[in-house]
């Protein structure tokens, strides 16, 4: 307390339970009137010890408990887990599974951004742009309880495949989605888009510099949007993304504002993805198998290996140690927001607390992931 | 004296009451019929507020609570007449219960200001454009003082002081354009304004100073603290702001002197430039019927209130529209926008309306 008037500064808590930090993330801010001098993020309210866990069970019984590193994205998690396993004992799925694997995967990320969507305009103070993401998301949310048989936690990945096979029905509403999303993107647009408010809120506001951003080892979108080509879907292509037409949206000023518009870009090209991905599967539905029925005792690995995925927020990489028993020895998480979350000290800083929250929502952080 | 002072004094000399005890009797009456109007008018508004901007994002709204809802907001009411009223520890306690009171009162005592219709008003005073905006200034030192008697929280110490930084910045260009108003009618008296704006929709204040009805709008939007200018409460950055420590009662105080606020003024923008109570063209529907003197001037009123909360109604729901669509400003903006912006445009207005009025008395 003496300290701080002296330094006539005054220390403002914000979180670990506050309405915009989006979980339980605590930001000590060291302002000056209204300006920021330090940004210090405090993390760890939510670790559940996911990297341990995976040393307690065996293989297929940690892969449940994967979707739970990022509850917005878990078809992502799964499969960053299930690759580094088929990775150590060479397996290949069908290819049909791919396409599905794809083609939720797509419809994940497109959630996971209207999501992320809405509750940035919602750190904003725009109060309606928030029901109209949820009200699209409720629909993608919809078509996976209709496959997987879960909202969020899916658990529809397996070993050598997926779960459940697709069916016309399916389709049809998939393609319905896809088919009407681009209109109600355009809506957002027409909303958003050129609103001077919103313009004056995140236009030049946040500013991460390519350097900082690699030397952050940022990914994602977050890096995209400073002018950095590089996903993970072109450089190194998983699945069937060689096969299928789509750019990468990128920016180069580095702003909120850019790495909104390469989001809503991101959800565009997943639409496109996810129509190529129908094509494929309406003229295969029929006779196909859609998982490889691997033995569960015979789930013995050995060696090292990494599974990587382009998420909705950035790379994420699960390493895999193997000692040949059925448990893992060694279960490592790379998740992307680990590493957004410690630029908003050198984003942030020397700006308004009104800016605080504009830039971190930016940045898409979703705390589980960071904590693990 | 007011058509209804009269009928009140008719009817209670069958008592034959001391004049002193009259006199007094006709503002407890006023009173109670103000706090009730208010009462009514901030149930309805928080209501409408929440089916229109759930109609505005495709939901429902509040469904329960009666008929379609349409108790919700006394549900509301009863539930926080009953909640726990707490303190913080280091609260400055005696500030702390007087703040709200401070928020409240100035603008429940607006009301009486205000010219319902020709015969309703009840207080009347040669200048209460003056008064009016007196009062309005008031709240914001109550808000400054939840947020420093808070108890050390920063959170609200700092909605407090940006209250206090947007008061002073919204004040100054609100008030260079009620004085463009107090020249083109030659009055700072709001029931002579509204008479000098009677005739048509043409004599309208809007159109000589459509430029001064745009930032007055815009002030008071800053001064009721509505969605684009919200930050004394930006509850995604400061939680709730200045009342982030208040429960209960002290909090339903706020929230009613807030919605009570966003009423009186746009029903002050209304009277300024739309034409107060006056009938959109140039005669009165009750003139369509024969009635006799006494009727027609009580169904006159009746018609005057109805179109006085008929214009009010849409500037609110142009209030609420803003507030669907658009996000927060930030707050250095928003004190560029009123310093740099505003108070030219307003001095520009100011001009417009002395050359209006200089142009009027030539011809």
């Amino acid at each position: 307390m003496n300290n701080s008037t002296l330094k006539n500064t005054t220390i403002l808590n914000v979180g670990p339970q506050h309405p915009s930090t989006h979980g339980v993330l605590r930001l000590k801010c060291e302002l000056n009137g209204e300006r920021i001098i330090k940004i210090e993020p405090i993390i760890g309210y939510l670790h559940r010890g996911m990297e341990k866990m995976a040393e307690t069970g065996s293989y297929l019984q940690y892969l449940p408990v994967v979707d739970r590193i990022d509850y917005l994205s878990g078809f992502f998690c799964s499969f960053a887990y299930l690759d580094a396993i088929e990775k150590l004992m060479d397996i290949v799925c069908p290819l049909k599974a791919l396409y599905i694997r794809t083609i939720t995967m797509e419809l994940n990320r497109i959630s996971s951004h209207l999501l992320w969507l809405g509750c940035y305009l919602m750190d904003l103070g725009a109060t309606s742009p928030f029901f109209y993401a949820f009200i699209e998301r409720e629909k993608i949310l919809h078509i996976f309880e209709k496959l997987a048989g879960a909202r969020m936690m899916y658990n529809y990945y397996t070993l050598g495949g997926v779960k459940n096979d697709i069916n016309k029905e399916l389709l049809g509403e998939i393609k319905v989605f896809a088919g009407n999303f681009n209109k109600q993107l355009k809506e957002f647009e027409d909303l958003i888009n050129n609103n001077p408010i919103f313009i004056s809120r995140t236009a030049m506001i946040g500013v991460l510099e390519q350097e900082t951003a690699v030397n952050y080892s940022v990914t994602g979108a977050n890096l995209r949007a400073s002018g950095i080509l590089k996903d993970l879907r072109k450089d190194f292509p998983y699945l069937i993304y060689k096969q299928i037409e789509f750019d990468i949206p990128y920016k180069k000023s580095g702003d909120s504002y850019s790495r909104y518009i390469v989001r809503v870009k991101e959800m565009k090209e997943s639409c496109k993805i996810v129509n190529q991905c129908l094509d494929w599967l309406y003229s295969n539905i029929e006779d196909l198998k859609i998982n490889l029925k691997i033995n569960t005792a015979k789930i013995k690995p050995e060696g090292e290996a990494i599974g990587q995925v382009e998420s909705p927020r950035g790379l994420m990489l699960c390493y895999i140690c193997a000692d040949g028993t059925n448990k893992p020895s060694r279960v490592k998480w790379r998740t992307p927001s680990f590493y957004s979350v410690q630029l908003i000290n050198e984003i942030a800083k020397n700006y308004l607390v009104s800016d605080l929250m504009s830039i971190f929502g930016s940045l898409d952080v979703i705390m589980p992931e960071v904590d693990r | 004296m007011s058509l209804f002072y009269l009928l009140y004094i008719e009817c209670l000399s069958f008592w034959k009451m001391p004049e002193w005890l009259i006199f007094i009797m006709w503002y407890i009456f006023n009173f109670i019929l103000i706090v009730i109007l208010m009462l009514l008018t901030v149930l309805f508004l928080v209501l409408f507020e929440r089916k229109y901007l759930a109609f505005y994002t495709r939901r429902i709204g509040p469904d329960r609570a009666g008929y379609k809802g349409c108790f919700q907001t006394v549900a509301d009411a009863i539930k926080l007449l009953f909640k726990e009223n707490i303190i913080p520890k280091n609260a400055d306690k005696f500030l702390f219960f007087l703040s709200p009171l401070i928020v409240f009162v100035p603008v429940l005592t607006v009301w009486a200001l205000l010219p319902f219709s020709s015969g309703f008003y009840t207080f009347h005073s040669c200048c209460s454009i003056l008064l009016f905006m007196a009062f309005l200034a008031i709240p914001a030192i109550g808000i400054l003082f939840a947020g420093y008697s808070s108890g050390g929280n920063n959170f609200a110490l700092i909605g407090g002081i940006r209250s206090c930084m947007q008061l002073i910045a919204s004040e100054i260009p609100s008030f260079l354009v009620l004085a463009s108003i107090v020249i083109l009618s030659g009055s700072m008296d709001l029931s002579v304004i509204v008479k000098n704006q009677s005739g048509s929709i043409l004599n309208w204040y809007i159109f000589p100073s459509f430029l001064g009805f745009t930032i007055f709008f815009i002030c008071s939007l800053i001064i009721m603290n509505r969605l684009p200018f919200d930050f004394p409460e930006a509850e995604s950055e400061l939680v709730a702001g200045y009342n982030c420590e208040y429960s209960g009662m002290k909090f339903a105080m706020f929230f009613l002197a807030e919605y009570a606020m966003t009423f009186i003024l746009s029903a002050l923008v209304v009277v300024l430039f739309l034409g107060g109570y006056n009938a959109p063209f140039d005669f009165y529907i009750t003139d369509c019927f024969n009635l006799s003197v006494i009727l027609r001037e009580i169904f006159i009123n009746f018609e005057q209130f109805f179109w006085l909360i008929f214009k009010t109604g849409i500037i609110i729901m142009l209030i609420m529209l803003i507030r669907a669509a658009y996000p927060r400003l930030r707050t250095d903006k928003t004190l560029d926008l009123c310093w740099y912006i505003f108070i030219p445009l307003s001095i520009f207005n100011l001009f417009i309306a002395i050359i209006i009025k200089y142009m009027r008395g030539i011809l």
